[in-house]
C-alpha cells in the first residue's frame, strides 16, 4: 500500500452522487456527509507529526471511509476549530488537521 | 486447597478515555489504591487490592486511557508497554480488562481486536451499562463474546453494579490457567487500521442494535455550551466564579492555617529558651511545614473544580472553546485553566497542567505559570505602592495607586504570553501537534469519585510536594541564621549570617537595577516565598511586626530609596522566581531538575533586565 503516491496522484475524489467531494476542513456547520477517502497528504509536512502518522490517528479516531460525518459547531475565531459528530460520537479537531478528509455531501 | 496456596495475580485496566476506567478502579479497589510514578516517567501509577470469593488477591492497576496501542504520549507509552509486559521495573499483567463505555463501542472494538493480538487472557467490561439499557441500546452479549472471543461483563462502575461478576470472572480464567497465545502486535499501518475499523464495523452490526433513544441531552447543551458568542460568555462566567472560588473562599481557611502555624510558633518562641534549636522549630520546622499546608485549601478549591468539570465533560468543550484564542501564543487551549490558577497561586497552577496531554504544550504552560501574578506578590506590591505612588486621581476617576497595581497584572499576563510565544518559536519551532479531541457524552459527576480524586490529588501535594518544599525551606532558613550574630551586635542577626554575607557579595551585581545592600538581603529568605520579602526588608531594616503594619515600614523604605528604586523592585517582583515552593512543584511535576533550572534562569534574567531599563529610565527622567 503506497498510501502517499496515491494521495499526491490523485485528483479531487467524485462521490457517489457525481458531485465533486469537498475537503472536511472547507465544511460549515450544517453540513453532512461520508467520508470518501482520508488521505496521507503532501502538505502536512509543516504539522509537528509526519502526514503518515496524522493519517493514521485520523483513522484511529475513526475517520474511515464510509463514516458518516457531520459538522456541529465552529470555533469564534476563523471558525475554528469545528466539532463533528462521526457515525455515533462527537469530535473536535482543527481545520488544518481535517483537509485531508474528503467527503461527499449529502443532498441538502 | 488453603488460601495461601492462591498465588496472587496481576489484572491491568485499558479502555478508552471516557469509558469510566477511573471509576471501575475506584469500584474495585475502595481505598486500597497506591499512587506512585512509573520508574523515569511523570505518569502516574495507580495500583490497588482486591481480593477475589476465593481468597486470591489480584493487584490492580489502572493504565491510561488510549485509543490504540500505537503509542503517542507519555502515557500512552506507559499503556503500551505495560500491556506488552515491557515496562521496565513492571510484571506483565496476567489479565487484562478492557473497560468500555457501553454505548460508545466503535473506537473500543477496534482497540479490542488490538489487544487480543497481545494474546494475553482478557475481560471485556461493558460499562455504564444502566445508560446502554436507558438508551434502549440493544446488545447481543453472546454473540459479541462469541466473535471477540472473551468473557464479557456488563458494569455500572458508580452503583458497583456487575464489579463481584467481574472479579469472579478474571479470578476463573487465571483458576483455569489461562495463559493466551504468543504476542502477534504490532505497530498497524494504515491500511490495517482500516482493516480493523471495517472488522468493528461489522461486529457492531451484527450484535448491537443501536439505541431507540438516544442521547439528545448531549446535542442540546453543546448547541449553548459550545455557540461561538453564548458559549465563551459562559466558559468566562465560570472562570470567574473558580477564580473567585479559588481565590477568596479557599482565603479564609489558608489565612486560619497560616495564623494558625503563626500562633503556635509565637507559642513555641515564648516557651523554649531563646537559641538555635528554638529558631530551627519556629522559622524553620513550623514555617517550613505551615508554607506547604497554607497552598492546601486553594490546591482542594481549584481540583474541585477541574474533577466537576472534567466527569461532568465540560473540559474538552472549555479547551474546544479556548484553542484559537490560547493558540495565537502558541498554548494550548487545556492551558487557561492552569495559567487561571496561577492568578491565585502558582502551585495549584503547575498541578493542574495534567490536563494538557502534550509534552510540549504542558512544559510550555509550566514555564510560564509563574508569571501570572499571584496572590503573594500583593503584600509586596501593596507595600511598595503605598511607600512610592501617591494616591491621587487620573482622568478623574483612575485612582494612580490602582493604575500601577493594574499595570503589574498586566505586565505579568503580556510576559506569560510572550514567553510561551517566543518558546514555541525557539525551541518547538512548527511542532505543532495535531487537535483530536473526542467530545464525550455529559454525565452527571459521581459525588464519591470526585471525593475520592480530589483526596487523592490533596494526599500527593502534601507526601510530594511537600517533601521538596520542606527542605528547601529548611534551607533558607539555614542561609539566614547561620552564623549567628557575635555577641554585642548592633545590626540585625540576618547581617551576620551567609544570607547576609551573600547579599553584601551580590550588592555590586544589582546596584546597576538601583538595589541597595538591605534588599539583597531581604532577597534571600524572601525565597522562601514572595510575601516573605516584607517581613525580611522589616528585619534588615530593624523594623519589628513589618507584616502586621507595613504602615511604618513604607515610610522607612520611602526615606531609604528612590522612586527610581521603588519601581525597579516592583518591576523585579513582576518576573523574579522567588518561590521555593514554585521550583519544589516544577521539579516535583516535571520529574528534573533541568526545567526548574531553565525556570530559574530566564525569570531571573527577566527580572534584571525589567528593573535595569525600569531603573535607568527612571533615573534619567530624574526620579533617582
Amino acid at each position: 500500500m503506497h498510501d502517499l503516491n496515491r494521495a499526491t496522484a490523485k485528483a479531487t475524489p467524485l462521490g457517489p452522487n457525481g458531485r465533486e467531494a469537498v475537503r472536511l476542513s472547507a465544511a460549515r456547520p450544517g453540513h453532512r456527509g461520508t467520508i470518501l477517502d482520508v488521505r496521507a497528504g503532501p502538505h502536512a509536512a509543516d504539522h509537528g507529526v509526519a502526514a503518515e502518522e496524522l493519517h493514521r490517528r485520523l483513522l484511529e479516531f475513526g475517520f474511515v471511509e464510509g463514516a458518516h460525518v457531520e459538522v456541529l459547531h465552529e470555533g469564534a475565531i476563523r471558525r475554528d476549530p469545528i466539532a463533528v459528530k462521526l457515525d455515533d460520537m462527537r469530535v473536535a479537531l482543527r481545520r488544518r488537521d481535517a483537509e485531508d478528509i474528503w467527503i461527499s455531501l449529502d443532498a441538502e | 486447597m488453603s488460601d495461601a496456596a492462591l498465588s496472587p495475580a496481576r489484572v491491568a485496566l485499558v479502555g478508552n478515555p471516557n469509558s469510566g476506567k477511573t471509576a471501575l478502579f475506584n469500584a474495585l479497589t475502595g481505598s486500597r489504591q497506591k499512587v506512585a510514578n512509573y520508574a523515569g516517567v511523570t505518569v502516574e501509577r495507580k495500583e490497588g487490592q482486591v481480593t477475589a470469593p476465593s481468597g486470591r488477591t489480584l493487584s490492580v492497576l489502572d493504565l491510561p486511557g488510549t485509543y490504540s496501542l500505537r503509542a503517542r504520549s507519555p502515557d500512552e507509552v506507559v499503556t503500551r508497554d505495560a500491556v506488552l509486559g515491557k515496562l521496565s521495573g513492571e510484571q506483565a499483567p496476567d489479565v487484562l480488562v478492557c473497560v468500555a463505555d457501553a454505548t460508545n463501542l466503535r473506537l473500543v472494538l477496534r482497540l479490542i481486536l488490538e489487544l487480543k493480538a497481545v494474546g494475553r487472557p482478557m475481560v471485556l467490561a461493558l460499562n455504564m451499562y444502566d445508560i446502554a439499557q436507558r438508551q434502549g441500546l440493544r446488545i447481543d452479549l453472546p454473540g459479541l463474546t462469541r466473535d471477540i472471543g472473551c468473557p464479557i461483563v456488563t458494569t455500572v462502575a458508580t452503583r458497583k453494579r456487575g464489579i463481584d461478576d467481574l472479579v469472579a470472572q478474571v479470578d476463573g480464567l487465571i483458576a483455569a490457567g489461562a495463559v493466551g497465545g504468543a504476542n502477534r502486535w504490532r505497530e498497524p499501518q494504515a491500511g490495517e487500521i482500516r482493516d480493523a475499523h471495517r472488522e468493528a464495523q461489522r461486529i457492531l452490526k451484527a450484535h448491537v442494535r443501536p439505541p431507540e433513544r438516544p442521547d439528545t441531552f448531549t446535542g442540546k447543551v453543546d448547541s449553548v455550551l459550545l455557540h461561538p458568542v453564548a458559549g465563551l460568555l459562559i466558559l468566562f462566567a465560570l472562570l470567574f466564579v473558580m477564580f473567585q472560588a479559588v481565590f477568596s473562599w479557599s482565603k479564609a481557611a489558608g489565612d486560619a492555617m497560616g495564623d494558625g502555624f503563626h500562633a503556635l510558633g509565637a507559642f513555641l518562641a515564648a516557651t523554649l529558651p531563646p537559641g538555635l534549636l528554638t529558631s530551627f522549630l519556629t522559622d524553620g520546622v513550623i514555617s517550613g511545614v505551615g508554607s506547604v499546608i497554607v497552598f492546601l485549601p486553594q490546591i482542594l478549591v481549584l481540583f474541585l473544580f477541574i474533577i466537576l468539570l472534567e466527569d461532568f465533560g465540560y473540559m474538552a468543550r472549555a479547551a474546544f472553546l479556548m484553542d484559537r484564542i490560547m493558540g495565537g501564543a502558541g498554548l494550548h487551549g487545556r492551558a487557561f485553566i492552569p495559567l487561571l490558577s496561577s492568578f491565585a497561586c502558582a502551585i495549584p497552577g503547575i498541578m493542574s497542567t495534567r490536563v494538557i496531554d502534550n509534552k510540549r504544550d504542558r512544559l510550555t504552560t509550566i514555564l510560564v505559570a509563574p508569571l501570572m501574578t499571584c496572590s503573594a506578590r500583593i503584600p509586596v506590591y501593596t507595600l511598595i505602592i503605598s511607600a512610592f505612588i501617591p494616591s491621587r486621581q487620573v482622568l478623574g476617576v483612575l485612582n494612580l495607586q490602582g493604575l500601577v497595581m493594574f499595570a503589574l497584572y498586566a505586565a505579568g499576563i503580556v510576559s506569560a504570553l510572550a514567553v510561551s510565544f517566543v518558546t514555541r518559536r525557539l525551541f518547538w519551532r512548527g511542532a505543532v501537534e495535531p487537535f483530536l479531541m473526542e467530545l464525550p457524552a455529559y454525565k452527571t459527576p459521581d459525588p464519591l469519585n470526585v471525593a475520592r480524586s480530589l483526596y487523592l490529588r490533596g494526599k500527593i501535594f502534601i507526601t510530594r510536594a511537600g517533601t521538596i518544599i520542606f527542605p528547601l525551606m529548611i534551607a533558607v532558613w539555614f542561609l539566614s541564621s547561620f552564623p549567628g550574630a557575635p555577641a554585642g551586635a548592633t545590626d540585625p542577626a540576618i547581617n551576620y549570617s551567609i544570607a547576609g554575607r551573600l547579599g553584601h557579595l551580590l550588592q555590586p551585581l544589582l546596584a546597576p537595577i538601583g538595589f541597595n545592600w538591605q534588599m539583597t538581603v531581604a532577597l534571600i529568605p524572601g525565597f522562601a516565598a514572595r510575601e516573605v520579602a516584607v517581613a525580611a526588608l522589616g528585619t534588615v531594616y530593624a523594623i519589628g511586626n513589618a507584616d502586621a503594619s507595613p504602615g511604618a515600614l513604607a515610610t522607612t523604605l520611602s526615606h531609604h530609596w528612590s522612586i527610581a528604586t521603588g519601581l525597579a523592585f516592583l518591576a523585579w517582583y513582576v518576573f523574579a522566581p522567588q518561590c521555593a515552593s514554585t521550583i519544589g512543584v516544577v521539579k516535583r511535576e516535571t520529574n528534573s531538575w533541568l526545567w526548574p533550572a531553565v525556570m530559574l534562569g530566564y525569570m531571573t534574567g527577566l527580572a534584571y533586565l525589567a528593573a535595569l531599563v525600569v531603573y535607568q529610565v527612571a533615573k534619567a527622567s530624574g526620579l533617582g
